[in-house]
């Protein structure tokens, strides 16, 4: 109880009580009751399905890929929960070359180049905005934001991108969603937030644009600036549909996402490995075929797993506390 | 005029003079800031446009990658809707093909599969607005009134895990759980129950799509409104708590009003994207579950237009949706000023 206690109700420094009275949790206001146990129950409950929701799928999509073929047969060919013969047969296979190994590359590359291109048109383009009374930056905003309200739609895009022979190419995979007109103008905010006299200052000294922009403004905003490298790079790393568009026949040039949907989602038996549709498991294979679907899952999973808690902390700091005031 | 998003928050153009409270996020800038700028551009005289050209030409220099991208992906598609009006052959390309004026629209507006796909759209969007969006709201307070900071964070930060999950992830990950092989039907087979494959039920599909939805974007919306919730003033709690106000009552009268701003905002852009009910799900999932109950405004275009190569029928059909779609949220935007909230953009 008192742990639940202590961890649940409202936050906000105690007032000092007096000692004699009961023991009120850290953090609880004077005025604030005493939560009841019913209450406490519940919250606790509530938010213990919610993350276990999110986790325990997780947990046994990644156990499962580490899992022996007797194991998973034993668990009757669904995913494993309870750890019973671990095997790295799996990852083995998928990593002995082949389409898996090449869509690891590929979706690397897509991601690297695609953000490195976003990043820098979005901070050259949110900062170029940034200065209010500028020549132009009233037209060139309505322009970005009527993009927002309106668009031509699915198929004139991929018309524009299939004439400018856009087909097959790994370019019509990054240049159509390179820019996030909602990234750009959560940057520009946040750059005219900046401290305007360190800006003066730099600009009476003799500092150009440019220069204000690589030595004031983005080591000031470094908060947002990993966060939107965060949105852009996953975006990357997950596209999908750009693929279907663009290159759904040539499996030597899939990223990970499409590699994904089209041996996991769609079963489709993958060229070099043993993967004859999730589930139906192959008999007398070093790794089963589950594993190896699960170890593709897994391997898409863990780019966004690693870098997710560095830039976790930027992102409170980054889109809240500079967002809200207060 | 503030601004907009695919992704759910507002960010205003100029800064405001006073950020109201529970109001949208993102909005940097500090208060105060605009008078200030607005005494100094009344101080100063206007240059010439010659002067201000060459002054802030490296500034134009830095914003032309962006806009230049943004004229070739996004503006050429516009005039691209053409194809809407031809019978667009890709030998011929926009220019060249045969004009067939309203033919792609009168036999868009005949066509059956196209009214069902359009009820499909509405329904589902429906579904979603009533079941998932009180969810990030409702969990946003239970996770707000969690004492330590720390667990708050833990929490937060996973459940804002999914959010980054591409559709095929997350689809993949339902099906593992809910579908003919996962772990539901597992269990069911050994304690002898009759199975129930969720994910390629038609009549659970408006249910299981809302259910990803929550799952992959419900910790969007318990940050945004988090953000709402640490703006009101704890003051107003320990004010009413003093007039004896209890935990229901200082619920329902001081965080769910500190709340409006945003509730009405999320409201505002899920109506206005109301006829975009998550492309890439239901393009993943339109096999399994069938087109019956999975196809959508979006999925028809996709089909119809690139599936069937009947090009400028699927531009029909995404013209329509863009136009409706665009009064949807002029629309959507007139509710929020009725209500007295900002919306998209202010009056």
């Amino acid at each position: 109880m008192t742990t639940v206690e202590s961890v649940l109700g409202r936050r906000r420094p105690a007032p000092a009580d007096g000692a004699a009275r009961r023991k009120r949790a850290k953090g609880r206001p004077v005025w604030e009751g005493p939560p009841t146990l019913v209450g406490q129950f519940g919250k606790g409950t509530v938010l213990t399905v919610v993350v276990l929701l999110v986790v325990l799928p997780l947990y046994a999509i990644v156990l499962t890929s580490f899992s022996s073929e007797g194991a998973i047969t034993r668990a009757g060919g669904s995913l494993v929960i309870v750890p019973d013969g671990l095997s790295l047969g799996a990852y083995r296979e998928i990593f002995t070359g082949g389409v898996v190994t090449k869509a690891v590359l590929v979706s690397f590359g897509i991601t690297l180049v695609g953000t490195v291109v976003s990043m820098t048109v979005s901070i050259l383009c949110a900062y170029g905005l940034s200065r209010s009374r500028s020549f132009g930056h009233r037209f060139f905003l309505m322009m970005m934001i009527f993009t927002m309200f309106f668009s031509g739609g699915i198929i004139p895009g991929f018309l524009v991108v299939s004439e400018l022979h856009g087909y097959d190419q790994y370019w019509a995979l990054i240049l159509p969603s390179a820019v996030s007109v909602f990234n750009i103008l959560i940057m520009r905010g946040f750059y005219q937030a900046t401290t305007q006299d360190l800006m003066d200052a730099a600009r009476i000294d003799g500092a150009g644009d440019w220069r204000i922009l690589w030595s004031i403004v983005l080591p000031t905003t470094k908060a947002v600036t990993a966060v939107m490298t965060l949105f852009y790079a996953v975006g990357y790393w997950g596209s999908w549909f750009n693929v279907l568009l663009y290159m759904p026949f040539d499996n030597s040039k899939w990223p990970l996402s499409y590699v994904l949907y089209e041996y996991v989602n769609l079963g489709t038996k993958m060229p070099g490995t043993n993967t004859g549709g999730a589930g139906l498991s192959v008999q007398h294979e070093v790794a089963s075929p589950f594993a190896i679907s699960m170890a593709v899952v897994v391997i898409t999973l863990i780019p966004i797993l690693v870098v997710y808690p560095f830039l976790q902390k930027h992102f409170t700091k980054g889109m809240l506390t500079g967002a809200i005031k207060g | 005029m503030a601004v907009v998003t695919t992704g759910g928050a507002a960010v205003p153009e100029e800064a405001r003079p006073k950020a109201p409270p529970g109001g949208p996020v993102m909005s940097a800038g500090r208060p105060g800031r605009t008078s200030r700028r607005r005494a100094r551009r009344a101080a100063r005289p206007r240059l010439s446009w010659r002067i201000r050209l060459r002054r802030d030409k490296t500034l134009l220099l830095m914003v032309l990658p962006a806009m230049a991208l943004l004229l070739v992906f996004n503006y050429l598609p516009m005039f691209g809707v053409v194809s809407a009006f031809e019978f667009y052959d890709p030998i011929y390309g926009f220019l060249h093909s045969n004009w067939v004026g309203l033919q792609n629209f009168t036999d868009l507006f005949h066509d059956q599969l196209f009214w069902h796909a359009f009820q499909n759209t509405l329904v589902l969007s429906f579904v979603q607005l009533v079941l998932y969006f009180p969810i990030p709201i409702m969990l946003a307070v239970l996770l707000n009134s969690v004492l330590s900071s720390k667990l708050r964070s833990f929490i937060q930060a996973v459940v804002y895990l999914p959010h980054f999950f591409s559709w095929v992830l997350v689809i993949t990950i339902f099906d593992q759980m809910l579908g003919g092989a996962g772990l539901l039907n597992e269990f069911l087979r050994q304690h002898h129950m009759a199975t129930w494959n969720i994910m390629t039920s038609p009549a659970a599909f408006k249910y299981l799509v809302t259910a990803q939805a929550v799952w992959k974007e419900a910790g969007w919306g318990i940050i945004v409104f988090l953000a709402a919730l640490a703006a009101i003033d704890p003051q107003l709690y320990e004010s009413a708590a003093v007039d004896g106000a209890g935990r229901w009552r200082r619920m329902w009268h001081i965080t769910l009003p500190g709340m409006r701003g945003m509730i009405v905002l999320m409201l505002v852009l899920r109506l206005g994207n109301a006829l975009s009910v998550g492309f890439e799900q239901m393009l993943i999932q339109r096999n399994a579950v069938g087109p019956q109950s999975a196809e959508v405004l979006d999925t028809f275009a996709y089909y119809f237009g690139i599936g069937n190569g009947n090009f400028g029928y699927g531009a029909a059909a995404g013209l329509f949706k863009g136009v409706i779609s665009l009064i949807l949220i002029l629309l959507a935007n007139r509710l929020a000023h009725a209500l007295g909230e900002d919306g998209l953009y202010r009056k």
